[in-house]
């Protein structure tokens, strides 16, 4: 593939029919609810689109964003578009290795200087900078020289967005999203345990299209995929509405497919493309599956109060609370009351009687 | 502090001290009053004390006809907001789920919708109290601080669970998170205020009744 094809040609090489081509510019342009008169300019600027050198940094991750984006579709519009940019260096999907590998990353960052694209996968270990390594260079080292030059950084998955499963308590590596470490450039968070495919090509196209980054939202992730919560979106929500709930993964409510906010469903706090945009080609998403969605896209997702407690249930021993709270009232109650009554026999025992002499006696002094 | 790490907050160590607050807040103030004893009644008894207690407790439950008459706006507007809190607090479907993580009981819930209306109509009937309560000049010189803060934290864990459930003004999580505490709020000042009533107020009825039960007339 020369570096210097459009995504036109490449498309059009790789058997991609204009139609085709057309159907994933409108159906790009309104799930990043671009208005319709958008498509025509999202297709000529994909079109003559050149393929963007793209850095692929990979840190403490599992692996599991690269297997959602490259495997999860077999060839589709989307997997072409990801083809079509021009991966310089991605140390899991790439054939070269060792210093090969690293040489292959400093050319790509020299040639496309202040215009390559910076995508990170993981989260950066501060605690010690040997917990994670690559070619012998840190985490933290590696993400900030190839920094330096990156037009921006995509942050993608929940570990580089905001630091994930490695960053969940106690945290023993002092892992920290890329945000934290880098200030000084635009970063956009695609969040997700994986992230969507569709989500990570759709910024790639506003991307090519605009030259700039889709508006994001407080979290740094594209308002587009992340406006709307799972539940304002959930195809389960009209049982919610009516009170129909599964209260347990095998009783009726379950096989009837009702709510299942009972089971401990985050949809109400989490925002994603989920349950529009869906997975496997747009087949089904985790609640259609019959699992509560566990809020993999936010913040903090693996410390939330447990994946199977219902959003509206205290995270701590409410239980234990009210028995000791019980006791120490009736301890203080018993004392204050004991206080009152001793304060009444003691009023009652001060008491003199006042007659009509001492009275008197004391209006003549 | 991230949304999420709010949230937790509130929904853990916050709810915990309230909880404390208000359960220790609640037995201390019910057994000052219990403890504090009463004089021995050296009357004969002409009736039951315990009869003419449980009698006025029911036959207070419904305002006689003078005290409708007479202040028709209070009784009505009690009655509505009173069944309004208790419908939204114990018949919403995640707040049974609350109490059934703690106590480990649970029962049915009302559609969302129903309960969405009785929270209108609830809200809109407080702030009818409030206005009345202002504009009488009779309540509003018996009027203090308190009424107005109790008032207050009534209201909110209504209006903050309304927007929560509709989703009007902040992220979800920071909604879920205000309704929550607007509720810790109202937990931590309701065994120091007049709020005490949900709890003294059958004791108090039963009283009422049985001393007039002692002396053998209809209280």
């Amino acid at each position: 593939m020369a570096k210097d094809e459009t995504l036109l040609e490449t498309l059009q090489r790789r058997g991609i029919s204009r139609r085709s081509f057309l159907k994933f510019c409108a159906s790009t342009a309104s799930l990043m609810a671009l208005p319709p008169a958008m498509i025509p300019a999202v297709a000529r600027a994909l079109e003559q689109a050149r393929r963007p050198s793209v850095i692929w940094l990979s840190f403490q991750e599992c692996t599991g964003c690269t297997e959602s984006l490259t495997r999860s579709h077999s060839p589709t519009v989307e997997g072409l578009i990801f083809d079509a940019i021009s991966l310089d260096y991605h140390h899991t999907l790439q054939a070269a290795s060792g210093d090969a590998a690293e040489a292959a990353r400093h050319a790509a960052m020299e040639e496309n200087f202040g215009s390559y694209l910076l995508v990170v996968d993981g989260s950066i270990p501060t605690a010690n900078p040997g917990y994670s390594t690559i070619a012998g260079i840190s985490n933290h080292d590696m993400l900030l020289e190839t920094a330096k030059g990156a037009a921006a950084i995509i942050s993608v998955g929940t570990c580089a967005a905001f630091g994930g499963i490695p960053h969940a308590s106690p945290n023993p590596t002092g892992a920290v999203a890329v945000s934290e470490l880098i200030t000084d450039k635009p970063i956009i968070n695609v969040s997700g345990c994986p992230p969507i495919p569709v989500v990570i090509s759709g910024v790639l196209t506003h991307f090519l299209t605009f030259g700039t980054l889709p508006a994001l939202d407080e979290l740094g992730r594209p308002r587009a995929f992340f406006g709307q919560s799972i539940h304002d979106r959930c195809y389960r929500r009209p049982f919610y509405d009516k009170g129909l709930f599964a209260e347990t993964f095998d009783d009726e409510g379950a096989k009837k497919g009702w709510c299942l906010y009972k089971l401990g469903c985050k949809g109400p706090t989490t925002f994603n493309a989920c349950a529009t945009a869906k997975w496997n080609n747009g087949t089904s998403f985790p609640i259609q599956s019959g699992h509560p969605c566990l809020g993999c896209s936010e913040p903090d997702f693996w410390d939330s109060g447990g994946f199977y407690k219902p959003l509206s249930t205290p995270t701590r021993d409410i239980g234990a609370t009210l028995i000791y709270g019980a006791a120490a009232g009736a301890a203080a109650g018993v004392a204050l009351g004991a206080l009152n009554q001793a304060r009444k026999r003691s009023a009652v025992k001060a008491h003199q009687p006042v007659s009509v002499d001492d009275l008197e006696k004391g209006g003549s002094q | 502090m991230t949304e999420t790490e709010f949230l937790m907050w509130v929904r853990g160590p916050a709810f915990q001290v309230a909880t404390l607050v208000f359960v220790v807040g609640v037995i201390v103030r019910l057994l000052e009053i219990l403890l504090l004893g009463r004089k021995a009644n050296l009357a004969e008894a002409r009736g039951s004390a315990m009869a003419g207690g449980l009698r006025t407790l029911l036959t207070r439950m419904w305002p006689d006809r003078g005290t409708l008459q007479r202040s028709t706006f209070t009784v009505v507007t009690g009655y509505v907001f009173h069944i309004g809190l208790f419908v939204t607090i114990f018949l919403f479907a995640p707040h049974i789920l609350l109490i059934r993580d703690v106590f480990g009981v649970g029962w049915a819930a009302l559609p969302t919708a129903i309960i969405d209306a009785t929270t209108v109509v609830t809200i809109i009937t407080l702030l009818a109290v409030l206005v009345y309560r202002l504009r009488d000049p009779v309540q509003r010189f018996l009027s203090g601080f308190q009424d107005y803060f109790v008032w207050l934290v009534t209201i909110l864990p209504l209006v903050t669970g309304y927007l929560a459930f509709h989703r009007i003004g902040l992220s979800p999580p920071m909604l879920l998170a205000t309704h929550i505490l607007s509720v810790e709020l109202l937990m931590v000042a309701f065994p120091f205020t007049k709020l005490m009533h949900a709890f003294t107020l059958f004791m108090a009825r039963w009283y009422n009744g049985a001393i007039a039960g002692y002396r053998g007339v209809r209280s």
